[in-house]
């Protein structure tokens, strides 16, 4: 159930994701090398808006790449087609959007204590 | 007959008016016996009313695919030594396609596919222009050089997952065929086809796993022309910007 604009959507994500994981893996190690405490690593997120872009666009990738990817094992698997598959695929979509963009806020900008 | 005669236990699905089962026959073993000569057997020696279809006998035509114990096969160019289990073989139709009787499969939806993924020559010119000059060495020549060995025999559409899951994907042989005109600078079509190959059942619902190119029997890589449309198709893209 893939046409040319999901094809390139989801190819264009992963190529946003793959640079992206490597950023994320560099940091979590080097987070935990030095021994960061929680309101170490907050204070420098808070306000930062390099890290608001480098994980909302993280967020919106993934969403983007997984919501096309279950819509081809939903309809594979379960032959579900059509006005459903668009719906399960934009539900999907919504939820990592609010889900990632919820902690995505809460490291950047909600006035920390999250 | 003599007495040490081997034979086959050979299970073959029997259907009329979407009513089917398998019936066991045993065929007498011979040398070089090929899938078909046992189908042929127990149509002239067992069973005269077991319907199938041949016509070349020599892998040209492609109208003998048929399921060999699970897999798609040519049956009149694979033999038995070389897929039976011991001495069992199970016959059945083509995967994919619905049954019209026993082992004939219908297969219009396979050619619809091919009118669907616009894999019909647009002439440039007309009869009356002189002979277009396609040399060896062309670069489209030989980007279309395995594509069009193709004969149609549906294998490769027996084999794809994709098409038993998805029944709008226009299938490996389908967009094989569109892969060797996108290549065929004769062709005045490609906007068209390009557009017809990335619609709902296109060429992006490939997932690449080469079950196609596995079983051609002329060991075509479908999956290879597959990957060229997406591309053509990812670059028609950014030109057009749509
Ligand atoms: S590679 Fe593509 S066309 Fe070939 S069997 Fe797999 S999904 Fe089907
Ligand atoms: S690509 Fe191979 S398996 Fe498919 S129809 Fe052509 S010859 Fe048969
Ligand atoms: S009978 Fe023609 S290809 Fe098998």
């Amino acid at each position: 159930m893939l046409t040319l604009r999901l094809y390139f959507a989801q190819r264009l994500t992963a190529l946003i994701m793959a640079p992206l994981t490597l950023g994320h893996l560099a940091v979590m190690i080097y987070a935990v090398q030095g021994g960061l405490s929680v309101a170490e690593i907050l204070a420098r997120t808070q306000g930062s808006v390099a890290w608001f872009l480098f994980y909302g666009g993280f967020v919106v990738a993934v969403a983007v790449h997984a919501a096309i990817g279950l819509r081809v094992v939903v309809s594979e698997w379960l032959g579900v087609r059509g006005i459903a598959l668009s719906v399960f695929s934009l539900v999907v979509l919504a939820t990592l959007l609010l889900l990632g963009g919820r902690a995505v806020w809460a490291v950047t900008f909600a006035g920390g204590g999250l | 007959m003599d007495k040490t005669e081997a034979f086959l236990d050979v299970s073959i699905w029997r259907e009329q008016n979407g009513d089917g089962h398998f019936e066991t026959y045993q065929v007498p073993r011979r040398a070089n016996q090929t899938i078909l000569d046992v189908v042929a057997w127990v149509q002239q020696q067992a069973d005269p009313t077991l319907s199938y279809r041949f016509a070349c006998r020599v892998g040209m035509c492609g109208s003998c695919a048929m399921m060999v114990n699970g897999a798609p096969r040519w049956t009149c160019r694979t033999h038995v030594l070389k897929v039976a289990e011991g001495a069992s073989l199970e016959i059945a139709p083509l995967r994919n396609l619905p049954v019209i009787k026993d082992l004939v499969v219908d297969m219009d939806p396979f050619f619809d596919k091919w009118v669907a993924a616009d894999a019909v020559f647009a002439p440039s010119q007309t009869r009356d222009d002189p002979m277009a000059p396609i040399t060896p060495d062309d670069t489209m020549r030989i980007a279309a050089d395995d594509a069009i060995e193709c004969i149609n025999c549906a294998v490769c559409y027996a084999a794809c997952d994709v098409v038993a899951a998805n029944p709008d994907y226009l299938g490996p042989a389908a967009l094989n065929r569109s892969w060797s005109l996108v290549n065929d600078s004769r062709d005045a079509g490609q906007a068209e086809r390009l557009q017809a190959v990335s619609a709902v059942g296109g060429c992006h619902n490939c997932h690449s796993q080469q079950g196609c190119a596995k079983f051609c029997p002329n060991e075509l890589n479908p999956t290879l022309s597959i990957s060229g449309l997406k591309r053509a198709t990812a670059k028609s893209l950014l030109r057009w910007g749509r």
